[in-house]
């Protein structure tokens, strides 16, 4: 029973949001580094390889499996918090200044992260399943990523649809990396000044170093 | 401060019964002093609803000086109305204008619900508290209150927290209807002193467990619950009970 007040009460919720969110932003950290190889600016031969790392390797490719199982869960505990949450209030207000003292957007989790997932879908399905098809779900050769992110941002709406996931991603971070925090329990105000002032960093800077790998494929600023 | 009456038109939620369909009912009120507070511009309106042979508006009232937490109302949205850190029996009719409109609703939660007009529900919160809200004493001769030393820090904490009236405004707040910030509150003014120790484990787990029986919601730590209390209840004393909670789960011999 203990275990699984961590799943299903309304506090253990809101914990496993917490723990595999901050995953999540590992995993971005990741991501991003990956990222930024193609500012080698080396034709895609340092982007290519950190790629082969990644994809080549039973280490990252078992890792890979923990990264969606945790996505899952918390894409799956997102939508059920969502769900219960909002049937709890029965009569809504005629009139409602209800939500003053709080943002925008940490009333918007959910739908931040829908759009996120939407913007996922399209995503993986760029890049990520066809490479893995390709593998035969193996350690098979490989895609040559660099080619086809050069094919894929040379589409204006593709490239659209990508700035729209990360200006979701971003304000999703802005509330969710501090209020992970709050959820694994720091209640320490010192920390959570500090972690809400890195969470804002992290939520604007992340995006925009991802941001930078489409919009300079389709203004062609790597030679 | 210049005193001022004002003329004012109230649209009031009106529903005689828990299962009854309720509605908006408007109300025009004259000469509604400036000084008044909200709950006597009510009494004003119940007065002469009597003599009209109508039937007075419900509401909850006890105190009438902001410490019962009995008059739980949202007035255009906001619960205890416009000004922060306020009560409804606080809040003086200068806070509004000549001729405005004023929509007065009962508090909305499933797990708060309405008895008649704006009176609402809260044996909830009773239940939360009975399920975990109490520490063990001695019995005999009362013990000296000073015998256990408690550090300044915690001592004002715990009695910052200790400070929630159980009013309500937070659920009435929270896009979740969620208790958090009440539980948060009871949670940490016991976690924080050595009085509450023995029971810290049970205490959050039972609490949580019997506010998702009452049907509260999670928190999204928006912070509109902060907002809205008229004590001040801070909200890190939700991040407290996730903490308190975490390690209770955690360090349970329950498999």
């Amino acid at each position: 029973m203990s275990f699984k007040k961590l799943l299903t009460s309304a506090v253990g919720r809101k914990i496993t949001m917490g723990a595999t969110g901050l995953f999540l932003v590992l995993f971005l950290i990741v991501h991003v580094g990956l990222n930024l190889c193609v500012f080698a600016n080396d034709g895609g031969e340092m982007f290519n390889q950190a790629a082969h790392f990644m994809g080549g390797n039973w280490v990252p490719r078992i890792l890979e499996i923990g990264l969606f199982f945790f996505l899952i869960v918390h894409i799956i505990q997102g939508l059920i918090l969502e769900m219960n949450n909002r049937s709890k209030r029965g009569v809504s207000y005629a009139k409602s200044y209800g939500n003053r003292g709080s943002k925008w957007y940490s009333r918007s989790m959910a739908l931040l992260g829908t759009l996120i997932l939407i913007f996922l879908v399209l995503h993986i399905s760029n890049f990520w399943l066809p490479n893995r098809v390709h593998q035969g779900f193996l350690l098979g050769e490989e895609i040559n990523l660099y080619e086809r992110m050069k094919v894929t941002f040379s589409v204006g709406w593709i490239v659209i649809v990508y700035l729209l996931g990360l200006i979701a991603l971003a304000y999703h971070l802005m509330h969710g990396f501090q209020s992970a925090f709050r959820s694994l329990g720091v209640h320490n105000n010192k920390y959570n000044k500090l972690l809400t002032c890195i969470g804002h960093g992290f939520a604007i800077i992340v995006p925009v170093l991802f941001a930078l790998m489409p919009l300079s494929f389709y203004f062609g600023w790597l030679s | 401060m210049e005193h001022y009456n004002m003329h004012l038109t109230l649209k009031v939620w009106r529903q005689p019964g828990t299962n009854a369909q309720g509605g908006f009912k408007s109300y025009e009120v004259d000469n509604i002093s400036s000084e008044m507070s909200f709950l006597e511009m009510f009494d004003v309106l119940n007065e002469r609803l009597i003599e009209e042979g109508e039937d007075p508006i419900a509401f909850d009232h006890d105190c009438r000086e902001g410490i019962c937490g009995a008059c739980s109302m949202v007035i255009d949205g906001k619960p205890h109305g416009p000004w922060a850190k306020n009560t409804t029996c606080q809040l003086h009719m200068r806070a509004f204008q000549d001729g405005d409109t004023i929509i007065v609703e009962p508090w909305r939660a499933k797990a708060f619900p309405v008895i008649k007009d704006l009176m609402v529900d809260r044996s909830a919160f009773d239940r939360v508290i009975q399920a975990g809200g109490y520490i063990s004493v001695n019995t005999g001769n009362a013990a000296d209150a000073n015998a256990i030393p408690i550090d300044k820090k915690s001592a004002d904490d715990a009695f910052a927290a200790a400070a929630c009236i159980g009013c309500g405004a937070c659920v009435a707040a929270c896009k979740n209807s969620s208790a958090m910030l009440f539980a948060g509150a009871k949670v940490s003014q016991l976690a924080l002193l050595p009085q509450g120790d023995p029971e810290r484990s049970t205490r959050v787990i039972e609490m949580v467990a019997q506010m998702d029986k009452e049907g509260f919601g999670s928190c999204t730590a928006t912070g509109a619950c902060e907002a809205t209390c008229p004590k001040g209840i801070s909200i890190t004393n939700i991040a407290r009970l996730n903490k308190e909670y975490l390690r209770a789960v955690l360090t349970s011999e329950e498999a």
